[in-house]
């Protein structure tokens, strides 16, 4: 009788290709030139990040109020950020008003907090969210500016640091989408008069730069309205980045609009449905979804913008720390203030990237490759 | 809806040749036309209203509209001028000036953020993980903080922070770097320079008819020339050549202390080294992930089939990935030599004496003549945007994909 065949049983994987010598094999060491690369870049980081850890961290000063505290010896003064740390959130608000301030972003992430619980129904969602967009405006213009409730009135002149920054990113987000959205829309319009407007427009707003808009705005505005009439700056700045913005957002838009399927117009028009009902319902929202990552960038690209309006004299985070480094008593701490000021725009910018690229991974209902 | 209401009606007492007419103003082509009226008018409207706002204006402020200010002096210097300028020039003059110094700055940003993107969309696609995480971290920091804190980092944080002329950093006794600005030997050519130059042209020519005439052999015969290397060796050898032989007309005229500041050599001021530098730093992070994109947009069935016929890998990048990863990146990255362009209006917030600076800044201060300033200098941009789009399109047009 014929013995039953037992196979052999598998060898181990060779030692050299798995675990970590296997992934250092496959990642650092597997060419020559790639062995090379790896050195170069070992070398790279031994002489450019100790010395960095050693002044942002080991060697920096973090207690004290004056410059007395920070000795020149290799180390950042993170003293000079804690010493104007309320000025540059606040900017020249009041001390005994910035609990407005605080207010109203408590407000907004206890408002806004369900948005981003994913348990929440799609339409509570909806509902809350186009609330929002038309309540919280208002409540934070009464909160920040006063005079209404008994509040002392603060003008806007008096707005700055990240608060600035943030009222003009708000402000020009919300405007400047669903003005893109229009824009977009006129521009796929089927009546010329319509279209040679919406091209014009856009086309002339994003062939300039925001700062020559900028200057128009602080420069020119004034020229344009009646004697007498006179806006306030941060309303021309806003006005003048949203419009930029808005430009932006109209191209973005239109890429999304143009992916879409004309069947699916033709479908909406065979069950009845009117331009905007078609619009509103049918095409926008396939094609919103299909540039989210578009529209993120350009809230991004808006973020960064914000810090322009230290041209026209605002004093946003950007100028509000500038500010502080030319500050006589505080000289020499310029790196220090641009090192701070670029981690917090950094943080803000990179979660909207991350955010949007978790939305799109959601969102997404299998179209892609 | 005109059908809809015949087929609700009874065709039994109702004639089908008398339609319900729908009422006027829900016929789609009347409703069109009354709302392009309508916005036309109001465009025109609201144009008519700010220019005759303006007009009271600039009349109650005294300011005599028009471009006749661009002949008056300027009476005042500007510290970079690529053509001769000087106190007593007019505001024309000023223009060409400061326009010159805007395209300075964007070409050489363009030239060094293209390089740099490269190579680092090149890295972030790299087997390497180090390399790859590395080129990562350098996108991800650039992109993401505001190019305006950028410049200001480099201009008052490093360059304002360097040592007066007396204490610069030397390169080789060359070079010098102080607070003042980057100071570089500049070449002196003597007369003899002109036959190098001669030598380099004809080199060209040379070049362009041999990888011409290797190009038509390896079609006929399929056998190669090491065309790189000839073309290497003639490009560098003749002009090396007749320099040598007509006696080496080039001198060096080196930058050298005298008194408080160096004189004599090239120098580059602190405004334009921090303005390109964070042009190009900032731009090449962007360049980067669309270099990246282009080059992951080629399927990797391409490098496959070419490494099954037997191409190697250097010749594959160059003949079959690249030819088709640029036609991903071209657009974008026009978009982005058209950003830069736009960008570099910042240096109005430094100082360095561009467009926006030093005419929608000073030549505006001086003359009051804020309509004419701001409308020229936007020209002037939407020219250079238009036109570069212009050439985009015509690029796409030619390469794009010919499908059925």
């Amino acid at each position: 009788m014929a013995e039953a065949h037992i196979p052999h049983p598998d060898l181990p994987p060779p030692v050299s290709t798995i675990g970590v010598i296997g992934w250092l094999r496959r990642n650092l060491f597997s060419s020559p030139l790639n062995i090379v690369l790896t050195i170069l870049a070992v070398y790279l980081l031994y002489t450019a990040l100790p010395p960095l850890l050693r002044w942002v961290l080991w060697n920096a000063h973090w207690s004290g109020d004056n410059r007395a505290d920070c000795p020149a010896d290799g180390g950042a003064c993170w003293v000079f950020i804690r010493v104007h740390f309320e000025q540059f959130m606040y900017g020249f608000y009041p001390d005994d008003q910035r609990w407005r301030v605080k207010t109203a972003l408590v407000v907004l992430i206890l408002s806004a907090a369900p948005l981003f619980i994913r348990s929440v129904p799609g339409k509570i969602k909806m509902r809350l969210g186009l609330s929002l967009l038309a309540i919280y405006p208002v409540i934070a213009f009464v909160l920040f500016k006063g005079g209404l409730l008994g509040l002392a009135t603060v003008e806007t002149s008096k707005w700055g640091g990240l608060l600035l920054t943030l009222v003009i990113a708000g402000v020009g987000m919300t405007a400047a989408l669903p003005l893109g959205v229009l824009l977009a829309l006129g521009r796929r319009s089927q009546m010329p008069a319509i279209q040679t407007l919406c091209v014009t427009f856009i086309e002339f707003w994003r062939g300039v730069p925001l700062i020559t808009v900028l200057f128009m705005s602080s420069v020119m505005l004034p020229l344009f309205m009646p004697a007498g009439v006179s806006f306030d700056k941060l309303l021309r700045a806003l006005i003048g980045i949203t419009l930029f913005q808005a430009a932006y957002m109209a191209e973005v838009v239109r890429g999304g609009l143009q992916a879409i399927p004309k069947g699916q117009i033709e479908a909406a028009a065979a069950l009845g449905l009117g331009y905007w009902k078609t619009m509103g319902l049918i095409v926008l929202p396939q094609a919103l979804k299909l540039v989210i990552p578009g529209i993120v960038n350009t809230f991004i690209a808006l973020f960064k913008d914000t810090s322009l309006v230290l041209i026209i004299g605002l004093f946003d985070l950007m100028n509000i720390v500038h500010n502080a480094t030319t500050n006589p008593d505080w000289l020499g701490f310029s790196t220090e203030g641009y090192v701070f000021t670029a981690a917090v725009y950094w943080l803000f910018c990179f979660s909207m990237s991350r955010y949007s690229h978790s939305l799109e991974k959601r969102l997404h209902t299998g179209h892609k490759r | 809806m005109q059908d809809l209401t015949q087929i609700s009606g009874n065709p039994m007492t109702e004639s089908i040749s008398t339609p319900v007419k729908p009422p006027i103003w829900n016929n789609p082509q009347v409703r069109a036309i009354a709302f392009q009226i309508i916005a036309l008018v109001a465009t025109v409207a609201f144009g008519l209203y700010i220019f005759q706002n303006t007009q009271t204006n600039l009349r109650q402020l005294g300011i005599t509209s028009g471009f006749d200010f661009l002949s008056s002096q300027s009476g005042f210097g500007i510290v970079q001028s690529l053509i001769p300028h000087s106190e007593s020039s007019s505001y024309g003059r000023v223009f060409w000036v400061a326009l010159l110094n805007t395209l300075l700055v964007s070409v050489l940003g363009v030239i060094f953020a293209t390089l740099l993107g490269f190579i680092i969309g090149i890295a972030r696609l790299s087997k390497n993980w180090l390399i790859s995480r590395l080129a990562l971290a350098y996108i991800e920091t650039f992109r993401n903080i505001p190019l305006l804190l950028q410049i200001f980092f480099w201009y008052f944080a490093v360059l304002r922070a360097m040592p007066a002329p007396r204490q610069s950093f030397s390169l080789g006794e060359a070079a010098f770097l102080n607070i003042r600005g980057l100071y570089l030997p500049a070449p002196q050519f003597q007369p003899g320079f002109g036959w190098v130059l001669v030598a380099l042209g004809i080199a060209v020519v040379l070049v362009i008819l041999l990888s011409r005439w290797a190009h038509q052999r390896q079609m006929a015969t399929g056998q190669q020339f090491p065309t790189f290397q000839t073309v290497l060796a003639l490009l560098l050898g003749l002009p090396l050549l007749i320099f040598w032989l007509t006696g080496s007309p080039l001198s060096w005229q080196y930058p050298a202390l005298q008194g408080f500041n160096f004189r004599g050599g090239w120098v580059i001021i602190p405004e334009m080294a921090s303005l390109l530098l964070a042009l190009s730093l900032y731009t090449a992070a962007f360049i980067a992930e669309i270099v990246r994109a282009g080059i992951q947009a080629v399927s990797h069935g391409q490098t496959e089939a070419s490494f099954s016929l037997g191409i190697n890998s250097s010749k594959t990048l160059r003949l079959i990935i690249l030819p088709q990863a640029l036609r991903v990146i071209i657009p974008p990255l026009t978009n982005q030599y058209l950003n830069l362009t736009k960008n570099s209006s910042l240096a109005a917030a430094i100082g360095y004496p561009d467009l926006v600076s030093t005419f929608a800044g000073t030549v505006l201060n001086q003359t009051g003549q804020a309509i004419e300033c701001i409308a020229i200098t936007m020209a002037v941009y939407l020219t250079i945007s238009l036109l570069i789009s212009l050439l985009m399109n015509l690029y796409n047009r030619r390469v794009a994909l010919v499908e059925r």
